[in-house]
């Protein structure tokens, strides 16, 4: 296998200086990544220990996805737990029975830490296990913390796949392990184009079910479809997996190169790759092509979020034409992010961490013509005559590999042409 | 702890937010986690404000426990009084923060500032938003407010409204008018469209009209005793409340007033003919206190709906609504736990859900059509035209929204006309739902069915069943068995369907 992308004539960012900033940081926390992880995972429970804030939190992340049944919910600390940590502990329990006394198609549960439990120190992992005991092999309790006090939005699947990596059971057999929650149709594409190069043994971290078959050891090589998965794959690492680096499968050219990238490593010859690959290729770049023209020779500004900045960053540099100006992540992570960092054009400022004023300052001065932030800050900006796109969308929306290309180039070029279409004044 | 899905308050210092929010020219420095930023797009999403909210949070993390996190406060406050300017600031934790050892009010205190520094103690674990506001309120009133000479015409504050409120903005434009109507003059608007100076000058009112208990009565009991002013006790929710509330301020004042009502329109519409099929439609009415209390009186006497249940989430309100219950003959359902609210729903079966956006939910899932009285709302209860709740025009309002849901006296009776026209058969589902229609099915034969209590629904009685409306044939299945039960029948005939009709008639 041959293909590599063509590195950026002036050079990459990969060795620009990064701007690091701390100070007030407008990111939301881990927790919020269970509103996606439980529509993946169809039999798990995700049980919050924390506070009301948490509950509301959750509540206002999921906003219409008002469930009869929802596979989430929150133990809500009161007052008397907080005097004794015996008790908490008692209490606990007492909710998980409760819960799967109601619930018995949960087959998972994952009791996720907060900032208040992690700040009483709480010990979630040890009632784990003792639950664990208590509930298997019926039911795998398991941990991790989504706190704000040290996961940061999209960390939080990172520090849950983290979690399920040391109990999957041990394996010699070659295989390739693909990393990150991805949308089932979008998953479907992804080992369709795997299989279709001769890759079968091909298995799914997460796995949609708790039955579904996973294991991991010394032969097993993963990739990552998602840029924020740290933690996960140091886990792997510890497994003594093998990692194989690439850009992220955003784009055309993302998707071609990730895919190059393990058939390189399984040995698919170039026929092969050109004969699966050329015909949605062609496709992904005529999508592209035709929802990024309102986009060409604009400037983009990504505030830190999700990770996904400095691949999303190079998808729309490359593929759409667009100017990065300045590329916040709320962290960088050289092993993960470098492929993506080789392809971006050097130019824009990369910035880890945030200090929102400084940073918005900066945002106002420079006048991008699209912004990429929260919901905190998308509606104030608008309201100060600058075009937004909402992150939080591109980690619910499929945007992964060649069908969603061109969806993905659409994300950012609604807001742009809507705003000619309204011929918006800022408002008041 | 308490297992939770979905709650109806958020947090204490969210409630603080929202009085901060409402106003101009304060700021909030809050002791809060990475994360806690998220209530940010509560204001920017759901009300759709074009600021930020005036919030600093510390964001602290884990690496900045180990160490000092009392300075990260202190920054916070000298960069956001440098940066914003405000006239006054309120300081205080969120629930994490509660937990870690900082006094925020001490700190600030100690940094002698040239503005006032208002110190909140809000109890995150034991208490929830609304607490928050009243709370936040009256500690800035409790400040600033001094006593003053009074205004020579007779003014009032409207205390109560904050940002994030189920039709606030409104509510203060219709009462604005109403007590312009009576020639009174808003000395005041408070927290929403006030700063830390009009807080200051609210003593020179004649008296206060507490348009929203939830969220100012600690600040009202404050005026009464501190600043000599009384306050109204009547929230004019609704035409009968809007009149009492008017006699309500003729007393206080001694003013001779009265107002315009020559755009109020909903005693006409509930008297017109077609409103009769809404005779003693049995409502469920849920939400909070204050609206519920408002909703039941319009409900009964000023819709001719029968009260079927009642209810409220915020503790702080339970006694009222406990009275109102009683006056009703209903029990009151006190609860912040949404499974418990659907289960009464589903015991009591009724027509129409008064509720919340959760009941809205709770609705959708039973197909028991619903109508938004009071928050925890969502985007679309934010809306851009006019559409108060309080005075002439809210009631206007409200006969609208109650009655959209329902189907109408002329549709309903053409759909008990026609119910077996292959257009209103059972899977067409109502038009207004935007149900899909399903192709009708051969009629399976209708088979024995065995309840829960064991009573057993013959073939006939289940075949006649079927042929009731879908929805009141809930109603109907519930009626005849309770029917059944009380007869000491086990099984339900052709028969016992229509002489529990009988015994149901009303």
């Amino acid at each position: 296998m041959t293909y590599i992308p063509t590195p950026p004539t002036g050079g990459g960012c990969r060795t620009a200086p990064v701007l690091k900033e701390r100070g007030q940081r407008e990111v939301f926390c881990g927790l919020t990544g269970i509103i996606w992880l439980h529509r993946k995972m169809q039999d798990a429970f995700f049980l919050v220990v924390g506070s009301r804030t948490c509950a509301h939190l959750l509540q206002s992340a999921a906003g219409v996805m008002i469930f009869a049944e929802p596979r989430f919910a929150t133990a809500i600390l009161e007052e008397g737990d907080l005097a004794g940590l015996k008790d908490a502990q008692d209490e606990l329990d007492a909710q998980v029975d409760r819960l799967l006394a109601r619930r018995p198609d949960i087959k998972q549960l994952f009791l996720v830490g907060s900032c208040p439990s992690e700040v009483i120190k709480l010990d979630l992992a040890k009632a784990a296990e003792r639950q664990s005991q208590k509930h298997g092999p019926n039911v795998r309790v398991l941990n991790y913390s989504g706190s704000g006090i040290e996961t940061t939005f999209t960390e939080g699947e990172d520090a849950c796949l983290a979690c399920m990596v040391p109990v999957l059971p041990e394996t010699d057999k070659r295989q390739l392990v693909v990393v990150g929650a991805l949308p089932d149709v979008v998953e479907d594409q992804m080992l369709d184009l795997l299989r279709d190069l001769g890759i079968d043994t091909v298995r799914c971290l997460p796995t949609r079910t708790a039955a579904d078959e996973l294991s991991v050891g010394p032969n097993t090589v993963f990739a990552l479809t998602q840029p924020f998965l740290g933690e996960t794959h140091a886990a792997l690492l510890r497994r003594h997996a093998r990692h194989l680096p690439a850009p992220f499968p955003y784009g055309e050219e993302g998707t071609t190169a990730w895919l190059a990238a393990i058939a390189h490593e399984f040995d698919v010859d170039a026929e092969t790759f050109a004969r699966v690959t050329d015909a949605p290729r062609a496709r992904a770049r005529a999508a592209v092509a035709k929802a990024s023209e309102a986009l060409r020779g604009k400037s983009v500004f990504f505030m830190p979020d999700s990770q996904m900045e400095i691949p999303l960053a190079r998808f729309l540099a490359r593929e759409c034409g667009m100017q990065p100006i300045e590329v916040g992540m709320p962290y960088i992570h050289d092993a993960i992010h470098g492929p993506d960092m080789d392809l971006l054009p050097a130019g824009p400022q990369i910035s880890e961490g945030q200090d929102v004023d400084k940073q918005l300052d900066r945002a106002r001065a420079a006048r991008p013509d699209l912004t990429v932030c929260g919901l905190g800050l998308a509606n104030p900006l608008e309201a100060e005559g600058l075009t937004t796109k909402w992150a939080i969308e591109l980690v619910f929306t499929p945007v992964h590999f060649y069908e969603q290309a061109g969806d993905l180039a659409g994300l950012f070029s609604r807001p742009v042409r809507r705003r000619n279409i309204l011929g918006l004044e800022a408002a008041e | 702890m308490k297992l939770s899905v979905w709650t109806y308050e958020g947090p204490p210092h969210v409630g603080a937010m929202r009085v901060a929010t409402g106003m101009k020219g304060l700021h909030y420095v809050l002791h809060a986690p990475q994360g806690d930023t998220y209530a940010d797009l509560l204001f920017t999403m759901i009300e759709r404000r074009n600021h930020r909210p005036p919030v600093s949070y510390t964001t602290f993390q884990a690496r900045d426990l180990g160490e000092d996190t009392s300075h990260l406060f202190k920054d916070a406050c000298r960069d956001a009084i440098a940066r914003f300017n405000p006239e006054a600031i309120i300081v205080g934790a969120s629930c994490t923060a509660e937990l870690i050892q900082d006094d925020p009010g001490g700190l600030a205190e100690r940094m002698n500032f040239d503005i006032p520094v208002i110190a909140l103690e809000l109890p995150s674990y034991q208490r929830k938003e609304n607490f928050g506001c009243d709370e936040t309120f009256f500690q800035i009133v409790r400040h600033l407010a001094k006593p003053m000479e009074r205004t020579k015409r007779v003014t009032c504050n409207l205390i109560g409204p904050t940002a994030l409120g189920f039709r606030h903005r409104d509510d203060i434009e219709e009462l604005t008018g109403l007590l312009s109507d009576m020639g009174i003059d808003v000395n005041v608007c408070a927290p929403m469209n006030s700063t830390p100076s009009d807080i200051a000058r609210m003593g020179a009112a004649h008296f206060n009209v507490l348009m929203y208990p939830e969220t100012a009565e600690a600040a009202a009991r404050w005026c009464e005793s501190n600043l000599d002013q009384p306050y109204t006790k009547v929230v004019p929710i609704g035409v009968g409340a809007t009149r009492d509330f008017i006699a309500e301020v003729r007393e206080i004042t001694g003013l001779a007033c009265n107002a315009d009502d020559s755009r109020l329109r909903q005693p006409w519409y509930a008297a017109s003919v077609d409103s009769t099929y809404l005779t003693g439609k049995r409502v469920f009415i849920f939400g909070d206190g204050t609206h519920v209390k408002a909703a039941a009186r319009i409900a009964r006497d000023e819709m001719g709906f029968e009260v079927a249940g009642i209810g409220c989430f915020n503790r702080e309100m339970a006694r009222d609504i406990r009275k109102v219950a009683k006056e009703y003959g209903v029990e009151a359902l006190i609860t912040d736990d949404y499974l418990e609210v659907e289960e009464a729903i589903e015991k009591i079966q009724p027509e129409m859900i008064l509720g919340t956006q959760m009941e809205r939910h709770i609705g959708k899932r039973l197909g028991i059509p619903c109508a938004v009285i009071s928050a925890p709302v969502h985007v679309q209860d934010f809306p851009a035209r006019y559409s108060p709740q309080m005075g002439f025009e809210g009631a206007n309002v409200m006969f609208d929204t109650w009655v959209h849901p329902l189907v109408m006296g002329l549709e309903e009776h053409l759909l008990h006309m026609f119910r077996d026209d292959f257009e209103f058969h059972d899977d067409a589902g109502a038009s207004h739902h935007g149900g899909q229609a399903k192709e009708r099915v051969a009629e399976a034969e209708a088979v024995q069915t065995v309840t829960d209590d064991n009573v057993i629904w013959l073939a006939d009685a289940e075949k006649e069943l079927r042929k009731i409306p879908f929805f009141v044939r809930g109603k109907a299945r519930r009626n005849t068995e309770t029917f059944a039960a009380e007869k000491g029948l086990h099984e339900i005939s052709k028969d016992t369907l229509y002489e529990a009709k009988a015994h149901f008639a009303r």
